[in-house]
C-alpha cells in the first residue's frame, strides 16, 4: 500500500526535500490557530517550546534521550514501509521488547559480568519485539490479514500483557511487601545500567565543568551535555550505529534490494522469483526487532525497571511514524528527524510548565505534521509524473526520427 | 462467586450489557462501511470519536441539552470527515498513514480542549434509560415492560442513543442496496473508472460518503460521553475506532455484518466484564485480551476477502491506468 509513497519520496529534487518543513510549519501554525482560540499566546508558546529543549544542556539531553527511541521506532517503521506494509504496532513490539528485556536482566542479575548481561537483554528484547513483528507479518503472508489491523491489537494485547506480568510474575518484592502493589518490576542491578555519557567522559579523564574551563554561553551549555551529568545514555550511540546498519543494509544488501524491490512492486517482484510472502514476515520481522531494541535501550538506559507498559512506550509508536515519514522514509534521514520531533517532545513539557499549555499539544502537532506531510506529497509526486510524460514524449519523438 | 445471582440473572446481565456497549461501535463501523464501500479507507475513526465525545460531553455540561450535545459531535465528526475526504480524495495521500495522523491530531486536540476548559473529570446527566414504564405516558399504573423477565429486561432499559444504533442497522443497509446513491457508492468502490465513464463524480461520492462516516464517528462518541458514560476523560476510546473499522472488515463490508460483529465483540467484552464482577479466578488482565485476540482470529478467516471493495484504499485519478 505505501508504494505511492515510496516513489513520491524516491523522486528527490529540491522542492520535495523541502515539502516536510513546510508541512512542520503547516502544522505548527495551525497549532498556532488552536492556541489561539484558547486565548493562549502561541509565540509565548513556542518560544518555550524551543529554548525548554534546545539551548540548555538538560533539555539537550532530554531532547537526545527521547531521540534515542524515536529513531530506533523509526527505522522499524521506515523497513516496514520500504518493504510496502504499514506497521502500527511499534507500540506494543517496543513493551513486549521492555518486557523482555526486563525478565532478562532480573533473571540473569548478577551472575554474569554485567556487559554481557546487558548484550543478552538487548538482544533479547531486540528478539521479542521482531517476534512480535513477525506475528502481524505472516498473518498478512499466508492469510492476508490487514496488517494495519493486526498490529494495531496486538498493541492491546502486549499492553495487557504487560499489565497481567507486572501485577503478577514480575511485580516489584517491594511492593507486595508494601501492600501498594503498584504494577512495576524490582530495580534491575545497577551493572546493567547502559553507561550515561557523563561516564565515557570521566573514564576518558573529562572531569572539569564548563565553568572550570571559563566557557559560556551555548558552548558551556554543549560541553556540558557531554562532560556534566545528565540523563543522556549510550542508547543514542547504538540507534545512531542501527541507523546507519539499516541504511547499508536496505541499500547494499540482496536482501534489503528485495524488501524494496516487494514493497515498490510485489507482483513484478514476484515474477522475478522473490518469495513475497518471506519478504512480508521479514520486513515486519525487522521492523518489529527494531522497535524492540528501542523498548529495550529505554529499560537499560533510562527506565532500569518495567512500570506501566503505556507509559514506557509514550506513544514513540506512533510518534516514530512522524519520525520516519519526515526522514522521507531513509534511515539517514530519520537521525535529524527523530532529534527534532524529540525536541519537540521536550519543548512540549517545558512549554506546560512555563506557559501552562498542556504538553498533549504536541501530539495534535505530530498528527498535523502526519497528514500534512502525506498530503504535500501530491506535489513531488505530480513533478514526479510530469518528468516522466516529457521523456516519454523525448523517447517517441527519437523513435519518430530513427 | 456470587451466591446471590442465578444463571439467568447473570446472562441476561451479560446481554444487557453486551447490546449497551455495541452502541459506540456500531455508530463508527456503519460510518466507516459507507466510507470504504466507496473505496475509502479512513483509519482515523479513532481521532473523531474523541472530538465527537468531547464536543457533545462540553456542549452538555454548559447547556444541558443533549440534542445539542449530539448535533455538536455531529458537527465535529463532519468536519473532521471533510478533512480527511480532502486529505485522501482531492490530495490522494497514502490512507493508511493519514488516518494515523487524523487519530494523533484528534487524541491531542480532545485532551488539550478537555485540560483547557475542563481540567477535570466532570459528570453530565445523559440520556435516560427507557424502562417502557406506562407513568411515562402518562397512564396511572406501576407497570414497566423493563420488568418482564428475561425479554422486558434484554429489550428495554437502554437510552434512545442506543435504539437509534440499532435502527441505523437496516436503514444503512437499504441506502446501500436499495437507493441509487447506494448503488453510486457500491460502484465507486468497485471500479471506479467504470463509475467515471457512467458520469457518476467519483469524488463527490466519496466526499460525501467520508463526511458521513465522520458525522457517525462523531456521534460515536456523544454516544460514549453523554450516553453511555456521561463523563470525558482523555483517550476514553482506548482503541474503539480501530475496532470499529476492523468490524468493517470483519462484517464484510455489509451493515448486518457489522451488525452481528459489533454484537459478538460486545457480548465478548461484557462476558469479560461479568467474569470480573463475578471475581472468577481468571486474571482480569488476560479477560480484557480476549476481545482483540478474537478480531485477529476473525480477521483471518479466509471467506470474506473477496468481498472487499476493489478500489479500497486506492485514490482515484482520471486517465491512471
Amino acid at each position: 500500500m505505501p508504494k505511492r509513497l515510496i516513489s513520491s519520496f524516491a523522486s528527490g529534487k529540491i522542492v520535495s526535500a523541502l515539502l516536510p518543513l513546510v508541512a512542520v510549519t503547516g502544522a505548527l501554525l495551525v497549532g498556532a490557530l488552536i492556541l489561539l482560540l484558547l486565548q493562549k499566546n502561541p509565540v509565548e508558546a513556542y518560544s518555550a517550546m524551543f529554548s525548554g529543549a534546545f539551548t540548555n544542556k538538560n533539555g539537550l539531553a532530554d531532547t537526545l534521550v527521547k531521540a534515542t527511541p524515536l529513531l530506533l521506532v523509526g527505522l522499524g517503521i521506515a523497513i516496514a514501509f520500504r518493504g510496502g506494509v504499514i506497521n502500527i504496532g511499534a507500540e506494543g513490539q517496543l513493551i513486549v521488547g521492555a518486557l523482555f528485556t526486563t525478565w532478562l536482566g532480573l533473571t540473569i542479575g548478577e551472575r554474569l559480568p554485567g556487559w554481557i548481561t546487558i548484550i543478552i537483554a538487548l538482544l533479547g528484547g531486540t528478539l521479542m519485539g521482531g517476534f512480535w513483528g513477525a506475528i502481524p507479518g505472516y498473518l498478512k503472508a499466508k492469510l492476508s490479514v490487514n496488517e494495519i489491523l493486526s498490529t494495531v491489537m496486538m498493541n492491546q494485547i502486549a499492553i495487557q500483557i504487560g499489565y497481567y506480568l507486572l501485577r503478577g510474575p514480575m511485580i516489584d518484592p517491594a511492593e507486595l511487601a508494601a501492600g501498594t502493589n503498584i504494577p512495576q518490576s524490582a530495580r534491575l542491578p545497577r551493572s546493567l545500567d547502559l553507561p550515561r555519557f557523563t561516564d565515557i567522559a570521566k573514564a576518558l579523564g573529562f572531569t572539569e565543568r564548563a565553568k572550570d574551563l571559563g566557557l559560556t554561553g551555548f558552548q558551556a551549555q554543549l560541553y556540558g551535555l557531554f562532560v556534566e551529568p545528565t540523563r543522556l545514555h549510550v542508547g543514542l550511540l547504538i540507534a545512531i550505529v542501527m541507523a546507519v546498519l539499516v541504511y547499508i543494509f536496505l541499500w547494499r544488501t540482496t536482501i534489503g534490494y528485495r524488501i524494496r524491490a516487494v514493497g515498490i512492486n510485489p507482483a513484478a517482484s514476484r515474477y522475478a522469483g522473490i518469495n513475497v510472502d518471506r519478504y512480508v514476515v521479514l520486513s515486519m520481522g525487522l521492523s518489529g526487532a527494531l522497535a524492540g531494541m528501542a523498548g529495550a535501550v529505554e529499560i537499560l538506559g533510562l527506565h532500569h525497571r518495567m512500570f506501566e507498559p503505556l507509559a514506557v512506550s509514550a506513544g514513540y509508536g506512533f510518534s516514530g511514524i512522524v519520525a520516519a515519514l519526515f526522514g522521507k522514509l531513509h534511515p539517514l534521514g530519520a537521525i535529524p528527524s527523530s532529534i527534532l520531533f524529540g525536541g519537540l517532545l521536550v519543548g512540549g513539557d517545558k512549554m506546560q510548565r512555563a506557559v501552562q499549555i498542556p504538553q498533549v499539544m504536541v501530539t495534535a502537532v505530530l498528527g498535523l505534521v502526519v497528514l500534512f506531510v502525506v498530503s504535500s506529497e501530491i506535489w513531488s509526486r505530480r513533478r514526479a509524473n510530469r518528468r516522466v510524460s516529457t521523456n516519454n514524449s523525448n523517447a517517441s519523438e527519437t523513435e519518430v526520427s530513427v | 462467586m456470587n451466591e446471590g445471582l442465578s444463571l439467568t440473572a447473570i446472562l441476561v446481565g451479560i446481554i444487557h450489557s453486551g447490546i449497551r456497549l455495541a452502541t459506540p461501535y456500531l455508530y463508527a463501523a456503519i460510518g466507516e462501511t459507507f466510507g470504504q464501500r466507496s473505496g475509502v479507507l479512513n483509519l482515523g475513526v479513532e481521532g473523531i470519536i474523541l472530538m465527537g465525545a468531547y464536543a457533545g460531553f462540553y456542549v452538555v455540561f454548559q447547556t444541558g441539552n443533549l440534542f445539542f450535545g449530539v448535533l455538536a459531535a455531529a458537527v465535529m465528526g463532519g468536519a473532521l470527515g471533510l478533512a480527511m475526504a480532502f486529505v485522501s480524495i482531492t490530495l490522494q495521500a497514502e490512507q493508511g498513514i493519514s488516518g494515523i495522523g487524523l487519530f494523533m491530531f484528534g487524541l491531542g486536540a480532545s485532551s488539550l480542549l478537555f485540560k483547557t476548559t475542563l481540567g477535570t473529570v466532570e459528570g453530565v446527566s445523559g440520556f435516560p434509560e427507557l424502562n417502557g414504564c406506562l407513568s411515562g405516558l402518562g397512564i396511572q399504573s406501576d407497570f414497566c415492560a423493563g420488568n418482564i423477565p428475561i425479554v422486558g429486561q434484554i429489550f428495554f432499559g437502554y437510552n434512545l442513543m442506543v435504539y437509534a444504533a440499532f435502527a441505523l442497522v437496516p436503514v444503512a443497509w437499504w441506502v446501500l442496496n436499495k437507493t441509487t446513491w447506494g448503488l453510486n457508492i457500491r460502484s465507486v468502490g468497485q471500479n471506479p473508472q467504470a463509475a467515471d465513464t457512467l458520469g457518476i463524480s467519483v469524488a463527490r461520492v466519496r466526499y460525501a460518503t467520508v463526511t458521513l462516516g465522520g458525522v457517525l464517528a462523531g456521534i460515536a462518541g456523544a454516544s460514549l460521553s453523554i450516553a453511555l458514560l456521561n463523563i470525558f476523560q482523555e483517550n476514553m476510546t482506548n482503541g474503539m475506532g480501530f475496532i470499529a473499522v476492523a468490524l468493517v472488515y470483519f462484517g464484510s463490508w455489509t451493515p448486518f455484518g457489522v451488525l452481528a460483529g459489533a454484537l459478538l465483540f460486545s457480548l465478548i467484552n461484557a462476558l469479560q466484564l461479568w467474569v470480573q464482577v463475578l471475581g472468577l479466578n481468571i486474571p482480569s488482565d488476560m479477560a480484557v485480551m480476549l476481545p482483540y485476540l478474537l478480531t485477529i482470529i476473525v480477521l483471518a478467516v479466509p471467506f470474506k476477502r473477496s468481498l472487499q471493495p476493489a478500489a479500497l484504499s486506492k485514490p482515484f485519478e482520471r486517465g491512471e491506468n
